[in-house]
């Protein structure tokens, strides 16, 4: 069949880039735009007085960041509370792996779905929804306290939202209730995925369940986990502002400002736009620079790159 | 792929089970000990994971003195149901349950849109420079802005105080473009080809072809983008003032920590009317947080486990290929 070409491939290539450039230009105004924000870093910026009319200032505000003692102290509390809480995120990042390997030993269908969405939950809910919860539990007229009296444990109720010693062993318990069932569905992607041969290999050689689950399961799920591990690293300085921010109070202060929250903080609390511009943008360089070294690790250990 | 507990116990529907049927699995003592220890650590977890919300449930249609004391624990004392009757009185809230409704089915279904026409697009081989193009679309998931630069790009576009602040910088998302893209990709070319070659232009391909055959990645697509349009609040915390355009979870926040004036404007109504204002249904901070929270989760707590399965396999579908 003889097909007629109405249009050069040439401009029919092209008019299909039109068709999606409206989406490219909108995403342009949302994602690259705002990095034009950056150069607010380099400028003495006081609200309400215009970009135009403030005075330019260079890497000031970066030096300030160590300029003295106390900023000096302030940068390490914050940059030790980041790291802290990434830190115990990273440390306990196999959690979502064992916790798929064990799922897929259950062998009652319906239990193992049961399971899946019941932990699955949680991952669907705001941190605003997420510190309600926690407040209801853990306040000081709240459900554990409640339980802790009515069992005479306790006389008064324990401050267990309002201190700063476990703030950090608390973030990492909410997170981890909150992604542990969603993280562990990539993994068990990658063990529906092994093939049967394998199994069939080991029950040959008479091996028992943990056996097969240490030489089939366990090897079969590294390169995912790798690939998420090295994505986690990338994303260290990244705690997001949410989950801290909702938790954040008078009493904690100290011990929850990771890099994000300290950044609105510095903003809206503060008023110290330029300041805070040049923190986040140091954040996001830094970022960068991290996801390429992963990357490049990651095409030097396993041959292929993540991005 | 399999649904069924991987190929352990010799009569699962495993693909080469009836090798397995031959072979004497060694199921030890200690097999056993570890099954019981699996079954009980699970279910352990799921009660960790659905006792919070049970607890606030029954604590929303208990008496309201006694929940406030922190004693109901693990079923509801006094049953009653006024807490929900009074959650209409909460001032703001209908407000910020329209404006939260209204962002998820308009915002879901743009998003939806997009994600599947880019995605559908992303793999048309012969759309200019499209490597360059999709490469300029992913890269803007590994960086951000910064909070600051973020306001002050949607003050310079008159989206402060706006209800399009809470729709159009959620439309293309890179993340739901890659599933589609990849989920086109696993569909055989010669379905295009066919297409095309009887004189089917780009968009009759895209409408009458690839849409209703991505059904299942776009509901996958559509729940994600609904759960995200339900749950924001940094969008309302950094861009709005205007108390109309508040949504439910920032509205949620605020009366977590402003539960005791709400509490006393409810109560101050209902003393006008003849309703019997006993201590059991009178709104204490705790009462009126409580009922927020389960309005605002309820929405998910219905729909979510019977959507769960769907997109379950949508995202195993985009891990196994991509």
């Amino acid at each position: 069949m003889v097909r007629i070409e109405k249009y050069s491939k040439k401009s029919i290539s092209i008019m299909k880039f039109l068709f999606i450039m409206p989406f490219m230009l909108l995403l342009g105004i949302f994602a690259y735009y705002p990095l034009y924000g950056w150069v607010y870093a380099f400028f003495d910026y006081t609200p309400p007085i215009p970009l135009s009319q403030s005075p330019f200032v260079g890497l000031k505000w970066f030096h300030t960041l160590v300029e003295n003692q106390v900023k000096i102290d302030q940068t390490l509390q914050i940059l030790k509370n980041t790291f802290g809480m990434s830190g115990l995120n990273l440390l306990f990042s196999w959690l979502p792996m064992i916790f798929a390997i064990f799922l897929t030993e259950i062998k009652s269908v319906r239990f193992r779905r049961f399971i899946q969405t019941v932990t699955t939950l949680p991952n669907f809910i705001s941190w605003v929804l997420v510190y309600s919860l926690a407040f209801s539990m853990f306040s000081s007229e709240g459900i554990v306290n409640g339980l802790l009296k009515q069992l005479g444990f306790i006389d008064s109720p324990v401050l267990l939202l309002q201190n700063s010693d476990h703030v950090w062993i608390m973030m990492w318990m909410w997170t981890t209730w909150k992604t542990l069932g969603w993280s562990a569905i990539l993994y068990i992607a990658a063990i529906m995925s092994i093939d049967d041969s394998l199994y069939e290999a080991a029950y040959v050689d008479g091996a028992t369940r943990m056996r097969v689950i240490w030489h089939v399961i366990l090897p079969s799920m590294v390169p995912t986990y790798f690939v998420l591990l090295m994505l986690q690293i990338a994303s260290f300085l990244n705690n997001g502002l949410e989950q801290y921010f909702v938790f954040q109070n008078a009493f904690n202060k100290d011990s929850i400002q990771a890099l994000d929250l300290y950044v609105y903080n510095l903003a809206m609390g503060g008023g110290s736009y330029s300041v805070s511009v040049a923190i986040s943008m140091l954040k996001s360089l830094i970022s960068v620079v991290l996801l390429f070294s992963v990357n490049g690790l990651s095409k030097r250990l396993r041959g292929e790159s993540i991005v | 792929m399999s649904d069924t507990a991987v190929g352990l116990a010799p009569n699962d529907k495993v693909p080469g089970s009836h090798l397995t049927r031959k072979i004497k699995v060694q199921v030890s003592p200690t097999d056993k000990m570890m099954t019981v220890l699996i079954y009980f650590l699970f279910s352990l977890y799921a009660l960790i994971c659905v006792y919070p919300f049970y607890s606030i449930i029954i604590n929303t249609i208990s008496a309201n003195d006694i929940s406030a004391k922190g004693d109901v624990i693990f079923y509801p004392i006094n049953i009653q149901f006024h807490n929900y009757v009074d959650a209409f009185k909460i001032p703001g809230l209908w407000d910020a349950a329209i404006v939260s409704v209204g962002r998820t089915v308009i915002g879901t279904t743009l998003t939806v849109g997009a994600s599947a026409f880019l995605g559908f697009m992303f793999t048309q081989e012969d759309m200019w420079r499209r490597k360059l193009w999709y490469r300029y679309t992913v890269l803007t998931m590994f960086f951000n802005a910064g909070v600051i630069p973020w306001y002050l790009t949607m003050r310079s576009l008159h989206l402060t105080n706006n209800f399009l602040a809470y729709i159009l910088p959620t439309i293309v998302a890179p993340f739901f473009i890659i599933l589609v893209k990849t989920f086109v990709e696993s569909t055989p070319k010669e379905l295009q080809h066919a297409a095309s070659i009887d004189g089917a232009g780009t968009m009759t391909l895209f409408f009458k072809i690839m849409l209703p055959i991505c059904k299942p990645i776009l509901a996958t697509v559509a729940i994600f983008a609904a759960v995200d349009q339900w749950n924001s609040f940094q969008d309302t915390l950094l861009l709005v003032t205007e108390s109309k355009l508040y949504s439910l979870q920032f509205i949620l926040y605020n009366y977590i920590n402003q539960a005791s004036s709400i509490s006393s404007m409810v109560n101050l109504q209902n003393a006008g009317s003849t309703a019997i204002a006993s201590l059991a249904t009178k709104q204490t901070t705790t009462s009126i947080r409580m009922t927020v929270t389960i309005i605002v989760v309820a929405p998910i707590l219905l729909v979510y486990p019977i959507f769960q399965r769907f997109f379950v396999k949508g995202i195993m579908i985009g891990a196994v290929k991509g």
